[in-house]
C-alpha cells in the first residue's frame, strides 16, 4: 500500500510525468515527425558516451548552485543571488588563471578558492542586511545580480579582453589552471568530484551537526530558534557565507573545467536554475544530485532535438515552467493525499 | 422534544494535509432553542467540528443538514447567510475602530455612496437594548475590557442575523464576575429563541447553563447527554477515559533560599504607557509563585523582561545572585532559567521539525550531546524515546513532525524540554492553556515534582482554578502594578481573586511588599 508519508515523492514524480507528457503533446503538435523527435529528446542524451558526458558536464554547475540555494531555502531565506555570484566568481577565477603563475596543482586550487571566497563575501552583504535590519533578501539579491553582472562585464571588457580574439572573450586561461578531465571522450572534469564532496559535506552539516540544527530551526520557526537561545542573526549570516561560497565555487569550477577563455557576455542562468534544482530536491542536499542530473538530461535532450529535428530547444522552458508551477501548487493532488490519509486512519475502506 | 433537529451532522470526517485526523465519523445534532455544550480534551476535534459548521474548513467526508435540507458551506459567508454565527476564542475585532465600525464591517448600511452612520448606531443601540448587552456604540474597541469586547463579538454575530451561535471557549479570558454576566445574557438569548453551541473545558460552567452535552474524545463523539443526567465526574471520565482528580495534595514545604529577585522593574512602551510600574518580588527554592491578572495588565511584559526579550526594561533582576536583566536569551538560559511560553505554535515549537529536534533545543549545544563536530544521535534518540514515554506523548516515533501532534501532546513536548533541563527557575506561562484535562494534570504534577526538587517556579495563568490549586503564594497584577499578595494561595477564593484582578479591591502597599521577602 502507498503510504501518505511518501506523498511528496510521489507528487514530485507525478509532476515530472505530467511535464513530460506535455512535452510529447507539444512535440506532436509542432513536429512533422513527432515519434522521431520524441525519441531524439528522450534517448539522444544516452546514445553515446559523449552525449552522456554532456549531461554530467551540465549537471556539475547545477549541483553547486542547487546546493547553494538549498541551504538558503532551508533557512527560509528566499535569496536568488547565486546567479550573480556564479558569474562574478567566474571572472575572479579567470583573472587568477590568466594573470597569476603558480605551480600546476596549486593554480586551480587558488583560483577556485578565490572565486568561492569572493562569492562568500559578496553574499554576506544581503545576509547582513537581512539579519540586522530585516531587509528583504529577495530584493537585495536580485539587485546584486544586476550589479555583479555589470561590474563583471566591465572587468571582461577592460581588463581581461583579448583584442586578438574574434568574440568578446578574455585572454586564454593558462593550461596549468584548468581542471583535468576525468573520462576520455567527454569533458567531465574534476569539478564533479568536488561537487559530490560538497553535497555530502552539506548533508552532514545540515542534519548531523549543531550548526545545521540551528540552521534548520531558524528556517522552520525563527521565533522558536530565538526563544531557544539561538543567535539567528549569526545563523543567517553564516548561511549566506556558505551559500555564496558554494555558488562562487560553482562559477570558478565551471570556467576552469569547461572553457579555455572566459566568454560569458550575459548571465549564464545557472543561479536561477539552482532554485529549480532546490525545488525539485525538496531542499534536501542529497536529492540535489538527482535533480541536477534530471534537469541536465532534459536540457541536453532539448539541445539535441533542436539540432536534429524541427522543434526548437526553447520548448524546454515550457516544460520547466510547468514543473515549477505544479510543484509550487500546494493544492495539486491534495484530494488524493486526503484519500490516502483517510484510508490509513481506517475511516475509509 | 423529539422533533427534527435544527442542525444535523452525520458521519463527518476531517483529515488535515499533515495527516492529523481531527474528526472521524462524527455525528452531532442541535435542537432548536437549546444551549448545547461540546466538551472534550484538546485535540478531541471540537474546534475542527465547529470550523466545519461555520464553513472555515471543508469536511473531507460526511454531510450536514440544516432544517432538514442538505447544506455545504464553502466559506464563513455561506454559514452566516444561513444564520450561523461564531464567536472565536481570540477576538476578531479591529482595535482602532469604534464598536459601530466593527459591527457593520462588511455589511454597511448605505445612503447614496456614504455609510449611513446614524442608521448603524441606531441598529447597534436597538440590538444592545433588546439583548441587554449594554455597550457604548461610539467607544473604540481598544479601550474596552475583555468582557465588553466579547459583547461586541456577540452583537456582531446577532446583527448578521444569526440564529445559531457558536461560542468557542468564551469564558477562557473572563473573570468569574464577567462569566456570570455572560451566562445571564446567554439565557436571555435562549429565551429569544436562539440556539447556542458552547465549547468549554470548564465542566462547572457547562453544568451551570447547558441543556445537553456532546462529549468528544480523540476525534469521535463519546455520547450525548441531558446535562441533568450526568455528573461532572462522569463527564470528565468520558472525556479522558479515566477518573480525574482535580485537587492536588502538595504537602507542606518550607521554601529555601531566594532564586529570582526582581526589584523596581519598570517598563514604558512605545506609546509612553507605563506598562510595568515599579514591581518587585522574590521566588525561593521550592516555591511556586502564581501571578494572576486579566490579560493585558503587564503579565506578558513581565515575562519578556525576565526572559531577555524586552529591551528597555529597567530595574534589577537576579537569578542565583547574578543579574540577568538585559542579557541575551542564551545567557539567561545558561544561568538555569527555563521558560514554557504562552504560545507554543509561535515560540514553543518548530512545527515541521521532528519531535526529537524540538526536544533538544535546550541541550544540543552542550558538550555531552556532541561528538566532535557531530551531534550524538544515539543520545538524542534515547532521550527522545524516554521523554515520549515519561510524558505519555502520543506519537508514532521521535522522528514524527511535532506539527502532527494535538495541542496537548505538543505542549507536553515543550514542558518536557524545559523541565528536563533541571532549571533553577522555571517560568511557566499558561502552561495548560488549550490543553485537555489529562495533559493538564500531567503537567501540573510535573511542576509539583520540580517544586519538590527545589526549583523556583513562576506560574502565570488565566485559569483561576489552576493558579489557586498549583501555586504556594499568589500575586495579582493590575494595570502594571501588584495590587494584592497572598502568602498562602489555598486560603484564597475565586471571588476574592476576581475582585483583586478587576482592581476593585486593593491591598495596601506594605501588604504587597511582603512578596519581596527581604
Amino acid at each position: 500500500m502507498i503510504k501518505a508519508a511518501h506523498f511528496e515523492k510521489i507528487r514530485t514524480l507525478a509532476v515530472i510525468l505530467i511535464a513530460l507528457v506535455l512535452t510529447f503533446l507539444i512535440i506532436a503538435i509542432i513536429s512533422d515527425d513527432p515519434l522521431r523527435t520524441i525519441s531524439i529528446f528522450l534517448f539522444e542524451p544516452i546514445s553515446s558516451v559523449s552525449h552522456l558526458g554532456n549531461v554530467v558536464e551540465m549537471a556539475i554547475p547545477l549541483m553547486f548552485t542547487g546546493l547553494s540555494v538549498v541551504l538558503l531555502f532551508r533557512t527560509n531565506l528566499f535569496n536568488l543571488g547565486a546567479e550573480g555570484l556564479f558569474y562574478f566568481a567566474g571572472i575572479v577565477a579567470s583573472t587568477i588563471a590568466i594573470h597569476w603563475t603558480l605551480s600546476g596543482w596549486l593554480h586551480p586550487i587558488v583560483a577556485i578558492l578565490a572565486g568561492a571566497l569572493t562569492g562568500a563575501l559578496l553574499s554576506a552583504i544581503p545576509g547582513v542586511l537581512k539579519a540586522k535590519w530585516n531587509v528583504n533578501e529577495l530584493v537585495t539579491s536580485l539587485m546584486f545580480n544586476s550589479i555583479l553582472f555589470g561590474v563583471g562585464l566591465y572587468f571582461l571588457n577592460y581588463k581581461l579582453r583579448d583584442p586578438q580574439a574574434f568574440s568578446n572573450s578574455s585572454y586564454k586561461l593558462q593550461p596549468s589552471a584548468l581542471l583535468p578531465h576525468l573520462i576520455p571522450g567527454t569533458r567531465i572534469h574534476l569539478g564533479l568530484i568536488l561537487a559530490l564532496l560538497c553535497i555530502v559535506l552539506v548533508h552532514y552539516y545540515m542534519y548531523r551537526t549543531r550548526w545545521g540544527y540551528e540552521l534548520r530551526m531558524t528556517g522552520s520557526n525563527r521565533s522558536f530558534a530565538e526563544y531557544s537561545g539561538i543567535n539567528t542573526t549569526k545563523v543567517i549570516i553564516t548561511v549566506h557565507l556558505l551559500a555564496g561560497f558554494l555558488a562562487g565555487m560553482g562559477g570558478s569550477v565551471e570556467v576552469l573545467g569547461m572553457y579555455t577563455r572566459f566568454q560569458w557576455t550575459s548571465l549564464p542562468g545557472y543561479g536561477l536554475d539552482g532554485a529549480l534544482v532546490a525545488l525539485l530536491a525538496k531542499n534536501n542536499p542529497l536529492s540535489v544530485i538527482g535533480a541536477a542530473l534530471f534537469l541536465a538530461y532534459i536540457r541536453i535532450g532539448a539541445d539535441q532535438m533542436a539540432r536534429l529535428s524541427d522543434v526548437p530547444a526553447e520548448m524546454i522552458s515550457i516544460v520547466q515552467a510547468v514543473i515549477i508551477l505544479l510543484i509550487s501548487a500546494e493544492q495539486f493532488l491534495k484530494f488524493w493525499k486526503t484519500r490516502m490519509l483517510l484510508k490509513e486512519a481506517g475511516i475509509r475502506e | 422534544m423529539e422533533t427534527s433537529p435544527l442542525l444535523e451532522i452525520t458521519n463527518i470526517s476531517k483529515v488535515y494535509p499533515n495527516g492529523v485526523v481531527a474528526n472521524a465519523n462524527v455525528d452531532f445534532s442541535l435542537a432548536k432553542g437549546e444551549i448545547h455544550a461540546i466538551v472534550g480534551e484538546n485535540g478531541a476535534g471540537k474546534s475542527t467540528l465547529m470550523k466545519m459548521i461555520f464553513g472555515m474548513e471543508e469536511p473531507s467526508e460526511g454531510e450536514m443538514r440544516l432544517n432538514g435540507q442538505k447544506v455545504k458551506f464553502r466559506s464563513p459567508q455561506d454559514a452566516i447567510d444561513s444564520g450561523i454565527g461564531m464567536v472565536h476564542q481570540h477576538f476578531m475585532l479591529v482595535p482602532s475602530l469604534t464598536v459601530v465600525d466593527n459591527m457593520i464591517l462588511g455589511m454597511e448600511p448605505t445612503r447614496g455612496f456614504n455609510i449611513h452612520y446614524k442608521e448603524a448606531v441606531r441598529m447597534t443601540r436597538e440590538l444592545s437594548a433588546r439583548y441587554n448587552l449594554a455597550i457604548d456604540p461610539l467607544a473604540r474597541v481598544e479601550d474596552l475590557t475583555v468582557g465588553m469586547k466579547q459583547k461586541v463579538e456577540i452583537l456582531k454575530v446577532l446583527i448578521r442575523g444569526a440564529r445559531i451561535l457558536i461560542l468557542d471557549e468564551p469564558t477562557a479570558v473572563l473573570t468569574p464576575q464577567e462569566t456570570e454576566e455572560l451566562f445571564k445574557q446567554l439565557q436571555a438569548l435562549k429565551r429569544e429563541g436562539h440556539t447556542i453551541v458552547f465549547i468549554s473545558h470548564k465542566l462547572k460552567e457547562v453544568k451551570a447553563i447547558c441543556d445537553r452535552i456532546t462529549i468528544m474524545r480523540a476525534g469521535k463523539t463519546e455520547g450525548v447527554f441531558e446535562t441533568s443526567s450526568v455528573s461532572e465526574r462522569e463527564i470528565s471520565r468520558l472525556m479522558v477515559g479515566r477518573d480525574v482528580v482535580l485537587k492536588y495534595d502538595k504537602g507542606d514545604r518550607k521554601p529555601g533560599r531566594p532564586v529570582l529577585q526582581a526589584r523596581n522593574l519598570i517598563y514604558v512602551n512605545a506609546e509612553a504607557k507605563r506598562v510595568l510600574q515599579d514591581v518587585g518580588f522574590t521566588i525561593r527554592e521550592g516555591e511556586i509563585l502564581g501571578i494572576a491578572g486579566v490579560e493585558g495588565n503587564g503579565q506578558s511584559e513581565l515575562v519578556r523582561a525576565l526572559t531577555g526579550s524586552l529591551p528597555g526594561a529597567e530595574g534589577s533582576v537576579t537569578v542565583g545572585g547574578e543579574s540577568i536583566l538585559g542579557r541575551s536569551i542564551k545567557d539567561i538560559r545558561d544561568r538555569g532559567v527555563s521558560y514554557i511560553p504562552e504560545d507554543r505554535m509561535r515560540q514553543g515549537a518548530a512545527k515541521d521539525a521532528s519531535i526529537a529536534d524540538n526536544l533538544i533545543s535546550m541541550f544540543y549545544r552542550l558538550k555531552a550531546w556532541n561528538r566532535g563536530p557531530l551531534l550524538n544521535r544515539k543520545k538524542i534518540a534515547a532521550f527522545s524515546e524516554a521523554q515520549i514515554e515519561r510524558y505519555k506523548i502520543r506519537a508514532k516515533s521521535p522522528e514524527q513532525p511535532i506539527g502532527m501532534l494535538s495541542g496537548g501532546n505538543m505542549q507536553k513536548v515543550v514542558v518536557a524540554r524545559e523541565c528536563e533541563a533541571a532549571p533553577k527557575l522555571l517560568i511557566a506561562e499558561q502552561p495548560t492553556r488549550g490543553v485537555d484535562v489529562g495533559a493538564a494534570q500531567l503537567i501540573h504534577q510535573r511542576l509539583l515534582e520540580m517544586r519538590a526538587e527545589g526549583c523556583a517556579i513562576l506560574l502565570l495563568s488565566a485559569d483561576l482554578n489552576e493558579i489557586l490549586e498549583v501555586s504556594d503564594s499568589l500575586l495579582v497584577l493590575y494595570d502594571g502594578q501588584f495590587v494584592a499578595y497572598y502568602p498562602d494561595a489555598s486560603q484564597v477564593t475565586e471571588e476574592t481573586l476576581g475582585f483583586a484582578m478587576l482592581g476593585v479591591q486593593r491591598q495596601s502597599e506594605a501588604e504587597v511588599r511582603r512578596a519581596i521577602h527581604d
